[in-house]
Formats: structure tokens, C-alpha cells, sequence
């Protein structure tokens, strides 16, 4: 009973809606969509491509403004109407994106990369040593050793090692939402879990609300305590990841889940409508 | 950066290019070290000399030392000199119709025989059925050039006695006396002879080449960094400010940026023309194309996951448009900025042709050697020496400067590599 | 024993690099698939999957070139042919390839027809366009591929319907075996599973002979194909039927492999997903002794010093270790 009440509210959202578009031209993305996420969850939005997944993400993130609704972080109304209330707001919320090797600018070096971070964390005072005592405690939170990487370029990492100074970055940046969309679809397999444990681990030391946006609705239910599925523009089934995955309510879900192959159910190729499109 | 600086030079297109480019600028900075006239100084009287080398007739008879040299041929070539293979038929067929000899007795290759031939009986009154007065005029001015061709005696030096006004000869100048043309005070070597203003046509080009790639030089960045600075800020605030960039861009792209020239060089007046003015007026009215260029490119990069993440720390848009989208197009400005100039120089030179380029009178430029050879008919007349080699300079400039740019491309884009 | 329909001893092929550098991209490979059956190639980006699809066509370009072995397809060796009788004589009459994102290859200003036009009469420029009509119309209604298709440019097809037109194709002349190099990875999860149905109708309705399937995505392969093979660093480090790769896997690399599946299936939150770490190894320069030691959980000195042979156990498996079965068995049991 003490758990439930000091779950809180961390980000909220209120008949989000975007429309892309000018004129007769009109593209509903996201389709007056309500959700609650507590803090120090991790969530999933599952969906396939054109769900809108990707526009809500960066509404959330606040890089593209809403046609309609309301966000509410923290319980309180969010405000990003100048540079500066944004700047504030990113202090709380970040992002991993799928493919690392186009998240870095390739003209910068990782030690600028990380030294960023600790700017934007108000560290510009800090000494030097103190700098590279934190980006030495932030590499090795991911199994890197920043005396290895210092004076490198990221492109001469591999791609889960990239993927994992991304998270570094986290580490610096102790935001309390992050959100990643598709972390993992550009990594080899065996890599997959270091990155998604690394990403439990930051949340249990750090607290952070975690919010996944996936296709693979394995993923969404190895990972997440809460699931949302998206179709259209609009959250058209949400609950535990238990309740979502196991017993899904929606057609729509239940054809997500059927339609992935599996090892331990069988997998029934029998009900293939071809479709005509 | 150091690999990118590897690969460049590994170009072998650029190399080319390169190596054309700074011979030129070589020229142009070595040359004015050793001949130090102004390049718009009247040297000749007279229209279009041709190139050569001229020899002060004045000092190389009053040589200091005269030397004796007795060559087997000098005779022949006085001869063949004054008197081609055309005169000589000429004056067959002259002797012909005026019925001296059967035209199969006269061999024209028999110098001594037709000359004492023709010494003998040609009469300038003789009417010759179907002359016209032309040919006449022609044979009268062929034989004042043949008379005496073949004496040995050398030719009497005379000066005017100030006192009985009469001539007294001073010396004698033999068929075999030669002179050092290293001892004769005033020679002078005309590889492209003059103008017709009289003017050294290769210094005169030299400097043409300089000002030419001055101007390319400050029309091509003042259009680049327009460009450049338009096509940054459209691309990546969009919007309004978009809106309102491109309606600029537009109306640039709808008035032929000539007829846009050509009204404001005309405007400012011929007295106000001077090359940098001219560079100006070249720069703020080429810059449509970068813009566009660069606009499309930054649209492109805007939406990159590093841009959003380098929002996402919080950097203002100066810093983001300056350091995660400047340099992805960096590349692309360089190749631009070539472009630019060799463009420039091109529009100057067109410009300058119909007349509305920089002042006549402080500098030339390529454009207005062109300009002042079509007007005064140096094709017609035959002087290539007075717009060919401005052709050729024009022509490797501007192959330069692509090859440069193929080059490049090719380095920058490993799509197109061979 | 069913007839051999693809038959591979020891195919060595090798890229050439700018710098004129050998690397051995596909090391020693030997496969057998029989009539009827179908055989899973997975491993991670990299592994030389995709290029021994390439060899096994006996399709050759720099600066992929070939180095030793046999390839013997339904009696006839095709290794070391000119490129151009193989592309006459063995391609798409006897052995069909399709590559990753092979949506992509449909002429974007030709109609579906005109394609399977140029298909044929590539091998046969006798047939008319009538025959061509009927025998595509025929296919595509088999396999479940509506006839107006054939009048429809890619750009008005959905990206599962063109994989699909693109699969019908390739198997038109019905071919001994069909290799599918990543048929469905970039499509959503329903297209997938018609393009899958797609591949396994071809097989049961007899159009195609056998298939090699390859993909990185393990619980496809164990849905679709019979055996599996496992590739790392150009080397096959375990053959087996499908069930024992995933649920018995012997070489620690399988083991990792399916360890990191990841399934919406009840029970898969209590799973821990096993993770390997480093790197595979440059082929550069490649490790002397097992390719896999630097990663190895089970690793000791001697795995380093000599390479290591295929092992090859009862019931058609093998494996590249150093240790034996009951040793790795009772490793993986102490975890």
C-alpha cells in the first residue's frame, strides 16, 4: 500500500494530437492519445511503422510542437514556450536513437562528446581531473575505458560499443525520463541484452523513467512493466506488459502477437489471409 | 581532416587542375618582378604588330661592332624574302600576256634569268588586256621591291650636312655585315606583339589575368557567403523566415541576373566602374544558385538524429547550425565557391565585351581584350595574337578551376569515384 | 535417403580489398541439403552468411573471388565455371537467389510483366509473350498473388506484395533449390508471415526442390527450416536439425545465440538473456587457433594455439570446439 502512494506521475499526457500538414493536406499522426507514466517505470509503445510512434516520441521529447492536448511532467503543466524553459526541460528528458553511428556529429571527438554532458550538467567549473574522474566512472558504468577512447572518434567504435557511450552519456546527463526509440534494432543479438541490462541498471541506481519505443513486441515484453500498443495514431490497448502480451483484449494486439514467430508456441501459418495490397 | 587532405591530393583530376591554377598564379606574380611597364602603356605606333622580336634598325646600324659573315645562302633568302612563289608566277604570267616570252620559256625557279627578264621589259604604261588596276598597283609596287635585288653592293649610310644641307656619307652598310643582337642597345621581344592601341599584348594579358582572378576571387566569396549565410538560415529556421528567403530567391532567379547586371553597371556610371566595383555588382547577383544548393542540403540534415540530440543538450541554434550542420556541407561550400569564381570571371568577361566592364582606362581585363579586339576587327583582319591568347587564358582558368572541382567531388562524394 | 540436391566440399572464397588484402570471408564451408528439406544459415552481421549465398550461386565478381572447394548442384559441379555459363545455364533454372531488400530490385518504370518477360527470355528467347502471360498468371494464382499484379508497376505494390512478386519470379522456372538471403527482415510482422508461407507453399506445392534460408532472426529459422547451421568469422561452428540448435545448442557461441532470443511468450520475463561480449575478429587478421576464443566463456590456453576442426557427432551434427559434448553439456548446466 506505501509502494502505491509514492508511485507518482512523472509524464502525462491529455488528448495529444498532431496534425501534419497544411490546407486540404492533412495528416492525423497522433490521434488525441492519453497515457500516464509513473516514475521509475519502464514502458513500451508498441506499434508498426506509420502507428505515429515515432511523431508522440518527439512530442514527448518536446522537438515538435503538439496541434492539441497537454503534457504534464511531474504533475505540473509543461513549459517550453522559450529557449530557456526548454533548456530546463531537457535537463529531465533525453534520448538513445536507433542507429548510433548517425547520432554523434562525426566531427567531434568522444571526449567532447562527454564533456557536453557535463557541461549541460553545470560542470563547466569542475577541474579537470574532476572531469575525467567523471567520464572514467561514466565508461566504465558500460564496460568501456575512457583511457581507450580518449582522442577517438566515435565512428571508430563498433556499433553496440557506440550504442553504449550513448548510454554513458545518460550516465552524465542523470535525466529523470529517457527515452529510447528502437535501441536496439541496429545491434547484433548477443549485444542486445548488455544494452537493455546496462539501461535497467541506470534505472534502478538513478530512478529514471524509461520509455521504449519498439516494433518488436518480444522486446516491448521482455523489458517493460507497462505496455501501450499504438495503431493510427491512437493508443488502442494499454496495461501490464502480463495483461497486454498474455491476454490481449484488441484484434489488432492479438494479430501483432500471432504474427511473430515463436519457439516455445507453435506459430500457425494456417490462418495467412493473403492480402490483395 | 589530415585524411580528407590525403585523399584530395590523391585526385589525380584535381591534381591536373591544381598544378594549371598555380602555374597561373606564378605567372602572374613572377612576371610584373621582371618586366616592370605599365601594362597600359602605348609601346607601338601603329595597329596590330605582329609577335616577334624587334631590333632597333637605328642602334643596329650604328652597332659597335660590325662583324663579317659570309654565308652560302644569305643571297637566296634576301631573294626568297622579297620574292615568294606567287610573285614569281605573277610575274610570269605578266611577261606572258604582255607577249615578252612563250610561257613555257620562262622557268620561274630561275631567279637570275626571270628578274633580268623582267628588269629588262617590264613598263608600267603597258597596257595589258584584262588587267584590272589593282594587279597594275601590284606590279608596280613588286618591281620597286625587286629593283636591285640582286646587286652585291652594300647599302650608303648618309647624314644631312646641318651647314650645306647636303648628304654625306657616313658609312656603308655591306650585304655581309652582321651585327650581335646582344650588342644592340634597344631590342625588345613582342612574343605577342601589340594591340591595336599599341600596347604589348602579353603584359597586357598578365595583368588581365590577375585582375580577372581578383575579381573572380571577390565576386565568387561576396556570392558564396551570401549564399552560404541565406541558404543556412532558410534551411534550417524554415518557416517564415523560409518563405521570405526564397521569395528573394525567386524574384534573383526570375530577372536574368544579365539584364540585372547589365542595368546596374550601367547606373553607376562609366566613372564609377572600377574592377572591385564591377566584382561587387558580379557577387550580389550570383549568389541564387548556392543559396539553393545549400538550402537543400541543410533541410536534409536537419532532421539527423545527431542535430536532435545536440537540441536535446540544449545548444542554441547558432551553435547547432555552426557545428553539427556547417561542417557535414562544408565540402559542398568549397566546391560552391569554385564554381563561384570561375562563373564570375566568365560574366565579368561577357560584361566587358559589350562594353559595360570595368573602366577602360586604369586596367585591362580578359573580358575587355576580347572586347577591344572584336571592335577593332582583329579577327577579320587576321591578328590572332590579339584575342587567342585571351582565349586561352580564359579557357584554362576556368578548366582549372572544374577540374579542381571534379576533383573534389570525387574525394567528398566515394560514389562517384572511377 | 533422399536425393542430394546441393552438395558443398570446402568452399573457400575470399575478398580482395583496395590495399590488394586477402579476406577469407567464407572459410572452408561444407553443407549438404536434400530434397524435400530445407537448411537455416544464422549468424550476427558479418559472419560471411550473405557472402556464402553468393559462392554457393558460383556467381563471381571482384572483388569477391573464389579459392578452392566444390560445389555441386544436383549432380553437376559448377565450381570454378565462367560467370557467364553459369548465368545461363544455372541461374534461375537451377538455382534461384534472392538478396536481402530484394524488393528493390524491380525497374521502377516496368511493369511486373515486362519483368518476368526479360526473366525468361533471358534463358529462352523462343517463348512467346502469350506463353509468359499464362504460365505468370498461373503461378501467381497458386500462389496466392492476385493476376492484376502482372499489369502493376513496384511503385503501386505494398512492400510485402513486391518481396512476394519478387519471389514468384525467381522460382518461375522452377528451380532445384531457392536461396532466400534475408527475404523478410525489412517488413512488417504480417507481410513477413506471407512472405514465409510463401517460401514453405513453394516447397510443398513442388516448385521449388529445397531451400537455404538465411537471416539472423532465430525463431524464424526455427519455424521455417529443417536443420540450421551456425556461422562465425566465415566458419560454420555448428550443423544440427533445427530443435537441437535451439533448445540443445553445443558450441558456447550457439549457446549465447539462443540465449539472447528474445519471444513474446509467457515466461520470457524470467528468462536472463545472455549476452557475449567483445567483438567478432577482423578477417584481416584473423586469430590463429579458434576464431571464437577472445569471446569464450569456457576459454582456456589451448583453444588459441591451433585451429579447431569440425567435430562431428551422431544423427548428422557437428560443432567447432575444442571440448567434448559431455563436457560442454555439463558447462552450460553449472552455467
Amino acid at each position: 500500500m506505501k509502494m502505491a502512494d509514492e508511485i507518482c506521475s512523472c509524464l502525462r499526457g491529455e488528448g495529444l494530437t498532431k496534425i501534419f500538414g497544411v490546407g486540404r493536406k492533412l495528416t492525423l499522426a497522433v490521434d488525441h492519445v492519453n497515457f500516464d507514466f509513473s516514475e521509475g517505470g519502464i514502458v513500451s509503445i508498441v506499434g508498426e511503422s506509420g502507428s505515429g510512434k515515432t511523431t508522440l516520441a518527439k512530442m514527448l521529447l518536446g522537438l515538435i510542437s503538439t496541434t492539441e492536448g497537454e503534457i504534464y511532467f511531474m504533475g505540473k503543466k509543461r513549459d517550453i514556450s522559450s529557449q530557456k524553459k526548454k533548456k530546463e526541460y531537457w535537463k529531465n528528458i533525453q534520448a538513445i536513437f536507433q542507429d548510433p553511428y548517425c547520432s554523434y556529429n562525426i566531427f567531434n571527438k568522444i571526449d567532447t562528446v562527454l564533456l557536453d554532458c557535463i557541461k549541460m550538467r553545470d560542470g563547466k567549473k569542475l577541474t579537470h581531473e574532476q572531469k575525467v574522474a567523471m567520464m572514467t566512472e561514466a565508461c566504465s558504468f558500460v564496460n568501456l575505458k575512457f583511457d581507450e577512447l580518449t582522442n577517438k572518434y566515435p565512428f571508430e567504435l563498433s556499433g553496440g560499443q557506440m550504442q553504449r557511450l550513448m548510454i554513458a552519456r545518460i550516465f552524465l546527463l542523470k535525466p529523470k525520463v529517457l527515452l529510447a526509440d528502437e535501441p536496439t534494432s541496429m545491434i547484433d543479438a548477443c549485444s542486445r541484452a548488455t544494452i537493455l541490462d546496462m539501461l535497467m541498471k541506470l534505472r534502478d541506481e538513478v530512478g529514471m523513467t524509461i520509455i521504449f519505443i519498439t516494433h518488436d513486441i518480444g522486446l516491448a515484453y521482455y523489458v517493460s512493466d507497462r505496455v501501450y500498443i499504438m495503431e493510427h495514431g491512437k493508443i488502442i490497448e494499454s496495461g501490464s506488459a502480463d495483461e497486454v502480451i498474455l491476454h490481449p483484449k484488441e484484434a489488432y494486439t492479438q494479430r501483432l502477437i500471432n504474427d511473430v514467430p515463436k519457439i516455445h508456441e507453435a506459430w500457425d501459418l494456417s490462418t495467412v489471409q493473403y492480402s490483395l495490397t | 581532416m589530415k585524411h580528407t587532405l590525403e585523399q584530395v591530393f590523391h585526385s589525380g583530376k584535381f591534381i591536373v587542375g591544381f598544378v594549371i591554377f598555380v602555374a597561373l598564379l606564378l605567372v602572374v606574380i613572377i612576371y610584373p618582378l621582371f618586366i616592370t611597364d605599365p601594362p597600359l602603356q602605348t609601346i607601338g605606333q601603329g595597329t596590330f604588330f605582329p609577335p616577334g622580336i624587334y631590333v632597333s634598325t637605328y642602334d643596329s646600324i650604328n652597332a659597335t661592332t660590325v662583324y663579317t659573315l659570309n654565308l652560302n645562302d644569305a643571297a637566296t633568302k634576301r631573294v626568297s624574302n622579297k620574292l615568294s612563289n606567287d610573285d614569281r608566277a605573277a610575274m610570269k604570267e605578266w611577261l606572258v600576256k604582255a607577249g615578252i616570252s612563250g610561257a613555257d620559256e620562262i622557268d620561274t625557279t630561275d631567279t637570275v634569268t626571270l628578274l633580268n627578264l623582267w628588269a629588262k621589259n617590264y613598263d608600267p604604261t603597258k597596257q595589258i588586256p584584262g588587267m584590272i588596276f589593282s594587279q597594275q598597283r601590284y606590279y608596280q609596287r613588286l618591281n620597286t621591291s625587286v629593283s636591285g635585288i640582286l646587286g652585291t653592293s652594300g647599302d650608303i649610310i648618309a647624314v644631312t650636312n646641318p651647314t650645306t644641307n647636303s648628304l654625306e656619307q657616313t658609312g656603308i652598310v655591306n650585304q655581309s655585315d652582321y651585327v650581335n643582337i646582344n650588342q644592340v642597345a634597344n631590342v625588345r621581344v613582342l612574343p605577342l606583339g601589340t594591340d591595336n592601341f599599341g600596347r604589348d599584348v602579353l603584359t597586357e594579358l598578365v595583368k588581365a589575368i590577375e585582375v580577372s582572378l581578383l575579381i573572380g576571387l571577390v565576386a565568387g566569396v561576396i556570392a558564396t557567403l551570401i549564399g552560404l549565410t541565406l541558404g543556412l538560415v532558410a534551411g534550417y529556421v524554415g518557416g517564415v523566415v523560409d518563405d521570405i528567403i526564397m521569395f528573394i530567391t525567386n524574384l534573383f532567379t526570375v530577372i536574368p541576373s544579365f539584364v540585372l547586371l547589365i542595368l546596374i553597371s550601367y547606373s553607376i556610371g562609366q566613372a564609377n566602374r572600377g574592377a572591385v566595383t564591377i566584382a561587387i555588382v558580379i557577387g550580389f547577383t550570383s549568389w541564387v544558385w548556392t543559396t539553393r544548393a545549400v538550402r537543400s542540403q541543410v533541410i536534409s540534415l536537419r532532421n539527423r538524429d545527431h542535430v536532435n540530440l545536440s537540441k536535446l543538450s540544449g545548444h542554441s541554434i547558432i551553435h547547432i547550425i555552426l557545428n553539427d550542420i556547417l561542417p557535414y556541407i562544408a565540402s559542398y561550400v568549397v566546391m560552391a565557391l569554385i564554381l563561384q569564381i570561375s562563373s564570375a570571371i566568365l560574366i565579368e568577361a561577357s560584361l566587358s565585351i559589350i562594353g559595360l566592364g570595368p573602366k577602360t582606362s586604369l586596367v585591362p581585363t580578359l573580358g575587355l581584350m576580347m572586347n577591344w579586339a572584336m571592335i577593332y576587327q582583329a579577327e577579320i583582319l587576321g591578328k590572332w595574337w590579339a584575342y587567342f591568347p585571351v582565349i586561352i587564358a580564359i579557357a584554362l582558368i576556368t578548366f582549372s578551376m572544374n577540374l579542381m572541382n571534379t576533383g573534389l567531388d570525387q574525394v567528398f562524394n566515394p560514389a562517384l569515384r572511377d | 535417403m533422399s536425393k542430394v540436391i546441393l552438395e558443398v566440399k570446402d568452399l573457400t572464397t575470399k575478398y580482395i580489398t583496395r590495399f590488394h588484402e586477402d579476406v577469407y570471408a567464407v572459410d572452408h564451408v561444407s553443407l549438404k541439403v536434400e530434397e524435400g528439406k530445407s537448411l537455416g544459415i544464422a549468424g550476427e552481421s558479418g559472419c560471411g552468411k550473405s557472402t556464402l549465398a553468393l559462392s554457393l550461386m558460383g556467381y563471381y565478381f571482384a572483388p569477391l573471388h573464389f579459392t578452392s572447394g566444390d560445389i555441386i548442384v544436383d549432380g553437376q559441379n559448377i565450381s570454378g565455371m565462367a560467370p557467364d555459363d553459369v548465368r545461363k545455364s544455372i541461374l534461375g533454372n537451377e538455382i534461384a537467389y534472392i538478396p536481402q531488400a530484394a524488393m528493390n530490385a524491380l525497374n521502377p518504370t516496368q511493369r511486373t510483366i515486362n519483368f518476368i518477360e526479360d526473366v525468361i527470355h533471358a534463358h529462352d528467347p523462343k517463348v512467346s509473350k502469350k506463353e509468359i502471360y499464362e504460365l505468370a498468371r498461373d503461378r501467381f494464382e497458386i500462389l496466392g498473388l492476385p493476376a492484376d499484379v502482372l499489369e502493376k508497376y513496384p511503385v503501386e505494390l505494398s512492400g510485402g506484395m513486391k518481396q512476394r512478386t519478387v519471389i514468384a519470379v525467381s522460382v518461375i522456372l522452377s528451380p532445384k533449390i531457392l536461396i532466400a538471403d534475408e527475404p523478410s527482415s525489412a517488413l512488417d510482422v504480417t507481410s513477413q508471415k506471407m512472405v514465409i508461407k510463401m517460401l514453405l507453399d513453394l516447397m510443398e506445392k513442388g516448385m521449388i526442390k529445397s531451400m537455404i534460408f538465411i537471416t539472423h532472426e532465430l525463431p524464424l529459422l526455427y519455424n521455417v527450416t529443417d536443420d540450421i547451421m551456425v556461422m562465425y568469422a566465415g566458419q560454420i561452428v555448428e550443423k544440427a536439425t533445427a530443435q537441437e540448435a535451439v533448445f540443445d545448442p553445443l558450441h558456447p557461441y550457439s549457446k549465447g545465440l539462443m540465449g539472447s532470443i528474445i519471444v513474446p511468450e509467457s515466461g520470457l520475463r524470467n528468462v536472463k538473456l545472455t549476452a557475449i561480449p567483445g567483438v567478432p575478429p577482423n578477417l584481416k587478421k584473423p586469430p590463429t587457433g579458434c576464431q571464437f576464443a577472445e569471446r569464450c566463456k569456457y576459454v582456456i590456453p589451448e583453444c588459441k594455439t591451433h585451429p579447431i576442426d569440425l567435430r562431428e557427432i551422431e544423427g548428422d551434427r557437428a560443432y567447432r570446439c575444442i571440448f567434448s559434448e559431455e563436457y560442454l553439456r555439463k558447462a552450460y548446466e553449472n552455467g
